[in-house]
């Protein structure tokens, strides 16, 4: 069993020799000049706005909150439809039961008021 | 009717009341923001006890009561085998009366504080639906698996509860504590169940049980699987060293649901950690014993010292929870059938007693967080009897005082230790009880003993209509079973029947 795995730990191995060989090479090989310029904070080439710690509008998570449920309902749903004929009608009722909880969900939220903007 | 789980529409039966809890949570959840509800929390108008908000929580009790009779139900359905998921059997049909119970009262004492508080109500009365339902699958599972879910389905409700009155920076604050604690503590919790699953290649419950008698698991993985397991409990049921966040949270939060929280959340992972200690891993009680003994006499001890020098009311009910945490850890180590079913009948009169007196405190706070002094009690029982009787027989059954349900639950409790000769527990038992008369009483005898320091201090005192008949129903219930305890604790012995092995025989452990 071992011996299976062998060649996958020596990926692993050479992977991060590599890695970190890269990184230690470039930085005691290369030569450092420093500027103004290339001691800023990295943003996309871009000059940098403002401070890091800006705070986001509430809205923003609402969006997010939604989107990762509606994601998570599509990592389940796939699967099953999937496999649908296979898993037959208690998969089906299942299934039924667990979109009629999100939709709960979903009304609870429009009628909250969290689908819109302002 | 018999149910054997192969089919799946079997589940939904052996499930209907937490199923009949959750469809009515979301009911209410949507009403809330429906129709004239919606704003009903911005302008409260109308009678804190039947007006606009109160609809909601009279829906949620009813929902409660059909849950109720659901359960009743379940007694006269069998299970084929003792494998599933679910599990059919007394033990966990009296948990969930224990829990509908709380929810009830919880609800009750919740009308005019949600109203005062300005609280949404369809979300309030919802979660604590959930929170319930969460409960009741902790205590209904057979499943290491099942019984997280039910752990987190209550946790996320109760963290938000929390957190529920966003007005208040401390139940901010508490909400935010409790939840940032709880995910690190369920953190162990899952890796214990991960750790269980390797060593025995089971979550279930009977199936690791028989794994573990056989020998066939691996000692080493499973001793760690135990102590993680340990630490995930017994950060639910607060036992020191694991119980930081309980005062914080519990002075934080929105009192009726401190008052939800030291009930259900409290009984929920001590009925799961019964049914993980005493059958998964029944054939490991040398393992665990010593564990268990030290976390007991821990938090008896320390507890019920810091609850001496309290000056907070819900701080020191607080402390107090902790404490019950520690007499409750007594039952489990004994581990033996009279202890579990004094565990049963502990749960059930602590339920009856915390709710009631958090049910004071709720009225002397004017249905805010405002007075929670000790000192805010000086004459409070001569200015309102009836309240202050009540609150005295809340501390007094407490305190463990002769002739309430508390003093039948430590007695019980006593009892099983007896057995499994737990003489040194039981010692610690007692003392830490002496102990604890003193911050008991110490708001009787300002209730009683003194004047109020300023005239109409406790005019604004308010107890409406729900409020009153929860108080009564705890207060009735307090002295039946501590006059005649026998019905009750004859109901919890027959509970515990065909839970499992217990002990495994071993009497007289040192830990």
């Amino acid at each position: 069993m071992s011996g299976d795995y062998l060649s996958l730990l020596l990926l692993f191995g050479v992977s991060i020799v590599n890695a970190i060989g890269m990184v230690v090479a470039s930085h005691i090989l290369n030569p450092r000049r420093d500027t103004p310029q290339k001691l800023m904070p990295y943003e996309s080439g871009m000059i940098p706005l403002g401070t890091t710690r800006a705070r986001f509008s509430v809205k923003f998570y609402m969006v997010a909150i939604s989107f990762i449920v509606f994601d998570l309902e599509t990592i389940f749903l796939i699967p099953w439809a999937v496999q649908m004929r296979e898993l037959g009608w208690s998969a089906f009722l299942a299934m039924t039961m667990f979109v009629i909880v999100l939709a709960v969900g979903l009304l609870y939220e429009w009628k909250k008021g969290g689908l819109e903007w302002d | 009717m018999e149910l054997d789980f192969s089919r799946q529409l079997h589940f939904f039966w052996a499930l209907l009341p937490e199923i009949i809890l959750c469809t009515f949570g979301m009911v209410v959840l949507v009403a809330g923001v429906s129709g004239k509800y919606k704003d009903a929390d911005k302008a409260p108008s109308g009678d804190p006890s039947f007006g606009t908000t109160a609809d909601l929580g009279w829906l949620s009790l009813i929902g409660v009561l059909i849950a109720a009779g659901a359960n009743g139900w379940l007694y006269g359905v069998k299970e084929v085998g003792q494998d599933s998921m679910i599990a059919l059997d007394h033990f966990r049909l009296f948990a969930n009366w224990i829990f509908l119970l709380a929810a009830a009262l919880t609800i009750l004492i919740s009308f005019a504080y949600v109203y005062r508080q300005r609280l949404q109500a369809g979300e309030f009365f919802a979660l604590i639906l959930f929170a319930t339902a969460g409960a009741m699958f902790m205590a209904g599972a057979r499943d290491l698996i099942v019984i997280f879910l039910g752990l987190e389905v209550m946790s996320i409700a109760v963290y938000a509860l929390t957190a529920f009155n966003r007005r208040d920076r401390k139940s901010a604050e508490a909400g935010l504590k409790y939840f940032l604690l709880g995910a690190f503590a369920t953190g162990f919790f899952l890796y214990g169940i991960a750790l269980t699953y390797g060593a025995t290649g089971s979550t279930n419950v009977a199936v690791i049980a028989t794994s573990v008698s056989s020998g066939a698991a691996t000692a080493g993985l499973l001793t760690i699987a135990i102590a993680l397991l340990v630490i995930g409990f017994s950060f639910k049921v607060s036992a020191v060293p694991f119980h930081m966040w309980t005062p914080d949270v519990y002075e934080g939060a929105p009192a009726p649901v401190t008052a939800f929280m030291s009930a259900t959340v409290k009984a929920a992972a001590f009925i799961a950690f019964a049914r993980v200690f005493l059958v998964a891993f029944n054939d490991s009680y040398t393992t665990w014993f010593p564990i268990l003994w030290w976390l007991a006499a821990i938090t008896m001890v320390s507890a019920n010292l810091i609850a001496l020098v309290q000056t907070n009311v819900k701080r020191m009910l607080a402390y107090s929870s902790i404490a019950h945490g520690g007499y409750l850890l007594l039952a489990l180590t004994a581990a033996n059938p009279t202890a579990t079913a004094g565990m049963l009948f502990y749960l059930l009169v602590y339920t009856l007693m915390n709710i009631g007196a958090f049910a004071i405190v709720i009225s002397v706070a004017h249905q805010a967080e405002e007075r929670q002094y000790i000192d805010d009690y000086t004459g409070f029982g001569w200015t309102n009897p009836a309240l202050g009787v009540f609150l005295t027989i809340f501390l007094l059954s407490l305190a463990g005082f002769p002739g309430t349900g508390g003093f039948m639950g430590k007695i019980y409790l006593l009892q099983g230790a007896a057995e499994s000769e737990l003489w040194w527990l039981m010692v610690i038992l007692v003392l830490t009880t002496v102990a604890s008369y003193w911050y008991y009483l110490r708001v009787a005898w300002l209730m009683w003993m003194k004047n109020p320091t300023s005239d109409g201090q406790h005019d604004l005192v308010i107890t409406p209509f729900p409020m009153r008949l929860a108080l009564v129903v705890c207060v009735g219930l307090i002295v039946y079973t501590g006059i005649f305890p026998g019905a009750a604790l004859e109901f919890a012995r027959a509970s515990v029947q065909g839970l499992g092995a217990f002990g495994g025989g071993i009497v007289g452990l040192a830990p």
